[in-house]
């Protein structure tokens, strides 16, 4: 802790993504900031439509325009602004110096490619490997994240691999250039736990051996509990609490995500129901003012539906946005 | 008969090998094409109003077995008895009905979504084909009612799939599968796309309509501590293989089957303080094309012997419910 104070790889100052609907404007991802390490793994996690994979996508430069549009913060990459570069120069960062693994594999995958040639395209153009090592290379790369008789997998079609197969073999593409930064979105949700810790040991290896840094989205706590650092938790558009993952789960100071910690089931206990945060999502295209949590939170006051409360340190290094913490103030 | 009256769904032998086209070099060298044996020779059924977990690694044939459930593909070999019918025999008009009573939510709900279709259209389509809702006022307020109960706010319902996160499509696909009043719903990683909280809200909500009208459910996921909460019975699958099936409890406070022992000492708890989850299996994953026989366990399994290599472990009652495929328990 006492060494000088390392650059962030990525830092997120005021991000603001906004869609232009038919219906009127939505903003999924609402003046987001947070900084991420080298080697440093960030857990982002947060409701369903909270702005997770929206806040991803902006740092990728792959929010659809229109309807997307974003009109204010800044996105820094090793110190200069993403969302200032050229197609082009996006282009040789992307796959090579920042990765992504998206949410919804068939998104992402081409089904009339097969296996082998969509991770040996990247392959190919980013590292100059040629057609027979690049196909060498995806073996090896499909053993990696566990594929079984990878050799005699390469030319199935990913509608003939499982949907956990086709998440690994998003991770196998992402992972295929070595890139110094990935964004993992929801990488493990289709696997079964011992593939979901091999992947996990896989990325580690990375973390330590390349000095790669991540920004994993997740629903999985128990993922969070294990492979992160620090941890950003989104409800409506904003980053209601940031801290390190041992304050977070031991000494968590948002009511949203002291709500979301007790919803987990348990793998002990066996509750005949179990106990979701009371009252229903968000209308993101007529949020509620004040904060944004305020219609569900049991401790909600005056202040909460007249002032958006802030993100605030409330110990070193873990901060909330909640009114209950305006000390004084109210 | 009780029991056959009790019983919604159950399979004999059920059984999908698919041929793979192999690479061109294999093919030049004059290999034989290879079998992949997806599912390979399982049994189970279903009692109405109960749940039935499918758990297993990744790539095991739980989503093969769902579409072979539900006539998506056919099987290889093997029978299907749905309600005491022979589902491989119905004709057209039996399998429209079979297609409402028996709903399939899909894994991927972005590739089962029409994008060009907005969420009124999605919900309301199948109860038009199904004769369930006439005028137009009728199947909005049903659809304004199934989005309400799947935790989506009702200002969606004229959006497209495209607009929503990967858990709202998760949820409009959950929806649809509701819309049509089915009694068995086969739920393949149902809820692995929504937070904890809004996981939790559908699991209830699920365990609500089995109580108020009986329904039976097929719940495939890969988080353990959902299955149990869901399950009342649980059959965990390796390699085309059904491997231990057993009341949810028991499975998981005594796990028998080693691959059931080396899932549950893997999953990660959400405590950072608790110990980090343990991988107990050695070796290389398993194969399903052209597996070797004996048990699909074997070059991974602490207690392999000799006879695991050469012969097959049957599935066999070992009691209390519990069925177990291991030569060494
Ligand atoms: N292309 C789009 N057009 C319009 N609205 C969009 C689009 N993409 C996302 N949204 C909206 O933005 C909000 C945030 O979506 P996002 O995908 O970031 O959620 P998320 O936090 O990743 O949720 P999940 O956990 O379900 O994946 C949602 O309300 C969603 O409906
Ligand atoms: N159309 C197909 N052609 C060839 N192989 C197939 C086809 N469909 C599935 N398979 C293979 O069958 C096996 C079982 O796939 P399945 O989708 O049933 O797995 P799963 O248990 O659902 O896995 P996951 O948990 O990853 O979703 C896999 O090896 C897969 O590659
Ligand atoms: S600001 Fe108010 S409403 Fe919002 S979480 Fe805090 S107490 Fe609850
Ligand atoms: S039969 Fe043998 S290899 Fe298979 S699970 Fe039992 S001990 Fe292990
Ligand atoms: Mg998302
Ligand atoms: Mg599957």
């Amino acid at each position: 802790m006492a060494e000088t104070v390392p650059r962030p790889v990525l830092e997120l100052d005021g991000l603001t993504v906004r869609f232009r609907l038919r219906r009127g404007d939505l903003t999924a991802v609402d003046g987001v900031s947070f900084a991420i390490e080298r080697g440093q793994t960030f857990g982002l996690v947060g409701e369903s439509g909270s702005g997770k994979s929206v806040t991803a996508k902006a740092i990728m430069r792959l929010i659809p325009d229109p309807p997307g549009e974003i009109p204010s913060g800044r996105v820094l990459f090793e110190g200069s602004n993403i969302l200032d570069k050229s197609d082009a120069e996006m282009r040789a960062l992307r796959g090579r110096r920042i990765a992504m693994v998206f949410q919804e594999p068939m998104s992402a995958l081409n089904p009339v490619f097969t296996v082998c040639d969509q991770i040996s395209d990247a392959l190919r153009t980013n590292l100059g490997l040629s057609k027979a090592e690049a196909r060498e290379r995806v073996v090896e790369l499909l053993s990696l994240v566990g594929i079984p008789s990878p050799q005699k997998r390469l030319d199935s079609y990913v509608h003939e691999f499982s949907g956990g197969m086709r998440q690994r073999v998003m991770l196998a593409m992402a992972l295929s250039c070595n890139p110094g930064f990935l964004i993992a979105d929801e990488p493990t949700t289709a696997l079964d736990v011992t593939i979901q810790a091999t992947i996990l040991e896989l990325i580690t290896s990375m973390i330590e051996r390349l000095g790669m840094s991540l920004l994993f989205i997740t629903h999985n706590l128990g993922v969070v509990a294990h492979a992160c650092d620090r941890v950003g938790v989104m409800y409506a558009s904003h980053i209601v609490e940031l801290g390190d993952k041992r304050e977070i789960f031991a000494n968590p100071q948002h009511p949203y995500t002291v709500g979301l910690l007790n919803s987990i089931p348990r793998l002990d206990g066996h509750a005949k129901y179990l106990t979701p945060i009371a009252g229903s999502v968000c209308n993101m295209m007529e949020p509620p003012s004040g904060c944004k949590f305020h219609p569900r939170c049991a401790h909600a006051m005056e202040v909460c539906r007249r002032e958006i409360p802030r993100l605030k340190e409330i110990a070193p290094g873990h901060l909330a946005a909640c009114h209950l913490h305006d000390r004084g103030t109210a | 008969m009780t029991d056959a009256a009790a019983t919604l769904l159950s399979v004999k032998g059920l059984t999908k090998h698919f041929t793979l086209h192999g690479d061109i070099y294999s093919k030049l060298a004059g290999e034989k094409t290879q079998v992949l044996k997806a599912v390979d020779g399982i049994d189970f059924h279903i009692r109405r109003g109960e749940t039935l977990g499918l758990v297993g690694e990744s790539g095991c044939g739980k989503s093969t077995t769902a579409r072979l459930v539900t006539r998506l593909i056919e099987p290889t070999a093997g029978e299907v008895t749905l309600k005491g019918e022979d589902l491989l025999a119905f004709s057209r008009g039996r399998m429209k009905e079979a297609r409402k009573e028996v709903q399939l939510v899909f894994q991927d709900p972005y590739s089962s979504l029409n994008p060009r279709k907005t969420i009124m259209h999605i919900l309301s389509r199948p109860m038009e084909i199904h004769g369930l809702a006439h005028s137009w006022a009728e199947k909005r307020e049903r659809v304004l009612e199934l989005l309400q109960r799947v935790g989506l706010g009702v200002e969606h319902i004229d959006r497209y799939p495209h607009e929503f996160s990967g858990g709202q499509r998760q949820r409009i696909a959950i929806a649809r599968a509701l819309s049509v009043d089915p009694e068995l719903v086969i739920g393949d990683e149902p809820v692995s796309a929504l937070d904890v909280s809004i996981q939790a809200q559908i699991l209830n909500l699920f365990r609500e309509l089995q109580k108020e009208f009986g329904l039976t459910y097929l719940f495939i996921a890969h988080d353990l501590s959902v299955i149990r909460h869901i399950s009342d019975r649980v059959a965990v699958m390796y390699v085309g293989k059904i491997v231990e099936t057993g009341p949810a409890a028991a499975l998981f406070d005594k796990p028998l089957h080693p691959y059931t022992k080396a899932l549950l000492a893997a999953v990660p708890e959400a405590d950072p303080a608790k110990p980090a989850p343990r991988l107990t299996l050695q070796g290389e994953v398993s194969t399903p094309i052209d597996p070797p026989p004996g048990c699909r366990l074997c070059g991974r399994c602490p207690r392999e012997s000799a006879v695991c290599a050469e012969i097959e472990p049957p599935l066999v009652d070992v009691g209390d419910g519990r069925q177990v495929a291991c030569h060494n328990l």
